[in-house]
């Protein structure tokens, strides 16, 4: 038994030198069979990687748009087209709700002195929004209850209009013309940022003002998005059903007229995305490359077949021809998707570069195609190796 | 006890299905040896004399009749134990010497002790030692291709001794050699014989045939006696 073992050690460790020797005796034939699986599989592990990278930064600022928002767009019914001032109020006394910020975005014409920017993006904001991003404000004050309700005209200002209308001169207590409007800028925010996904859809607003002086400038007196804050204890879900019960209510249960979005299940559903798409990647991956070595195992067995009938014809049982086989279609997958995983982190690095996105070594990724190609080689290589196992020494003989 | 039976054929039937018919290869073969003999099968090609190598090679079993090999019947065995037998009982010389071309000349004699399983170093000295055996001690690491054809043969030789066979099993030993390296193949053979190896070579060549200390002929598929020749 132990003696057995110890043979059948003895042969493996010979069938993987001999099939190395097969490999390297030729190397151009080996590089083209491989091929297949050196792309797949460094396209798998450049997209995980990447994506792995990409996804960090993605959703670090998902979470920063924060868990515990549901974002709501309405869309509105005939009798009802938007949500007044007073149905927010009413939102916020759900007990699910920890506060509602109204999201009044245009697009205006700044101006200040001689100098003017068009389609400036300006977002209408209420006091409960920078309670929420406490870290917005650099200077000044913010946009409190008075402002809302007497519709002042004060705005707050991004880096980026200091730096075009207030080169060299302090922002606060001057005056920013917003469609001809005169307003008073009372703070500087720390960036663009409107931590929401309006911010992400519209585009980050680089002034805010009050909602309701929005909604003037608007001509509207509908809100038409909004953001809420979830109360403690309240996930996406029992908060989305709370407030579908009292949406439901406003719009007298007519449908579609509003939608709301959750920020955790966009991340998933772009997180299912992304795998979905690496998942496809890798299943055509192995396929091409499957084939690719399935080709060439089978024309090898028919070349060799003087060879295969010669080692049956010295003693080589059936399962001993066929393991060779296997271990060579093994060896040749499992060397392509060595070089695949290098070409891989390789073109990633590169692309983490470009794009600017972090490079995070997978492991996983490498375990996969590590995996994947040792499990192509064995695959795609048995049929091949059966082939060649089934063969009449006598007639493989012959045929020299 | 008796010792048991060395080699013995009785009534060896072998039929070949080719498409409607059944061809009648081998007829009623009788055939026993002795262990030490030197013994040819000589027949012209389509006599069957093909077809009887192979059986005796293990390579094939016979339609009907016994097969007794070393003590063991062969007829029923599975294509692994055949695998098995050939691998400790029988050693092969083919007309072209069928050495792998990737290989070296110890790496070609090495190939059958794979497969029965023995370790890299009593390999190597086997190898070694049979090389040396053929007079190729200075050839071990050459490739199949830097050998002349009666050296390819000799290496060819010296793999079929690797797994210390009962019997040497030849088929056209020197099909493929010019005269003068084929008379210095089959003064190899006599000398392994002499040292006590039963050899059984199969031929269709007269002058060859004569080499051997009895003759078989084999005529559609009849086997007959042809007598002791060229005795030594």
């Amino acid at each position: 038994m132990l003696k057995s073992i110890r043979s059948t050690f003895i042969m493996i460790g010979e069938c993987f030198r001999m099939s190395l020797n097969n490999i390297l005796g030729n190397r151009a034939r080996s590089f083209l069979t491989v091929l297949g699986i050196l792309i797949g599989v460094a396209a798998v592990i450049a997209l995980i990687t990447t994506v792995n990278g990409f996804s960090g930064s993605l959703s670090s600022s998902f979470s920063s748009m924060g868990a515990g928002t549901l974002t709501v767009t309405v869309s509105g019914s005939d009798l009802k087209s938007g949500l007044t001032t007073d149905d927010l109020t009413e939102l916020t006394t759900l007990e699910a709700v920890a506060g509602v910020t109204p999201n009044v975005s245009l697009s205006a014409r700044v101006s200040r002195g001689g100098s003017y920017e068009t389609r400036i993006s300006v977002s209408g904001k209420n006091s409960h929004y920078f309670r929420q991003n406490a870290d917005l404000l650099t200077r000044g004050r913010t946009l409190n209850v008075t402002d809302e309700d007497n519709t002042t005209f004060a705005c707050l200002i991004s880096p980026d209009m200091v730096e075009t209308f207030f080169y060299g001169v302090d922002p606060i207590g001057e005056k920013l013309y917003i469609d001809g409007i005169p307003f008073l800028v009372v703070g500087l925010m720390s960036g663009s940022g409107d931590a929401s996904i309006s911010g992400v859809m519209n585009g980050s607003p680089d002034i805010l003002i009050p909602y309701t002086t929005a909604m003037k400038m608007n001509n509207s007196s509908v809100v038409t998005s909004f953001t809420t804050y979830l109360a403690d204890g309240w996930t996406s879900e029992t908060a989305t059903d709370a407030l579908e019960a009292k949406l439901d209510e406003m719009f007298s249960y007519e449908d579609d007229c509003y939608e709301i979005m959750d920020m955790s299940s966009i991340e998933d559903t772009m997180q299912n995305m992304l795998n979905m798409v690496s998942a496809l990647l890798a299943g055509i991956a192995l396929v091409v490359g499957g084939i690719g070595i399935m080709n060439m195992m089978l024309t090898t067995v028919t070349e060799r077949t003087t060879e295969i009938g010669l080692k049956k014809a010295l003693g080589a049982i059936p399962w001993q021809i066929q393991i060779q086989f296997l271990i060579e279609s093994f060896l040749l997958s499992v060397i392509g998707g060595a070089a695949g995983i290098a070409l891989g982190l390789m073109l990633s690095l590169i692309l983490s570069k470009v794009m600017g996105t972090g490079f995070v070594i997978s492991t996983f990724a490498i375990l996969l195609g590590a995996g994947f190609s040792a499990a192509v080689g064995i695959i795609f290589g048995w049929a091949p190796a059966r082939k060649a196992s089934k063969l009449n020494p006598i007639d493989a003989l012959r045929s020299a | 006890m008796p010792a048991p039976t060395f080699f013995k054929m009785e009534k060896i039937n072998k039929y070949y299905q080719m498409g409607e018919e059944r061809a009648h290869i081998l007829k009623d073969v009788d055939l026993s040896i002795e262990e030490g003999e030197y013994l040819s099968v000589l027949g012209p090609s389509g006599s069957g004399k093909s077809t009887l190598m192979n059986i005796i090679g293990c390579l094939d079993v016979a339609t009907s009749g016994r097969y007794t090999l070393h003590g063991r019947l062969v007829d029923d065995m599975t294509e692994a134990e055949l695998a098995r037998l050939r691998s400790a009982e029988i050693g092969f010389v083919f007309q072209n010497s069928q050495l792998l071309p990737r290989l070296t000349a110890q790496k070609n004699v090495e190939l059958p002790l794979i497969y029965a399983g023995v370790g890299p170093r009593e390999r190597r000295r086997r190898a070694r030692e049979l090389l040396e055996r053929v007079g190729l001690s200075d050839r071990m690491e050459h490739m199949p291709n830097q050998l002349s054809g009666g050296q390819q043969q000799r290496v060819a030789i010296a793999r079929a001794l690797a797994g210390n066979p009962t019997l040497l099993l030849a088929d056209e030993p020197t099909g493929a050699l010019d005269q003068k390296t084929g008379r210095q193949v089959m003064a190899l053979f006599r000398e392994l014989n002499d040292e006590g190896r039963t050899v059984i070579m199969i031929t269709h060549d007269m002058n060859i045939a004569k080499n051997a200390r009895r003759v078989v002929h084999i005529i559609d598929g009849e086997l007959s006696e042809g007598g002791g020749t060229n005795d030594a």
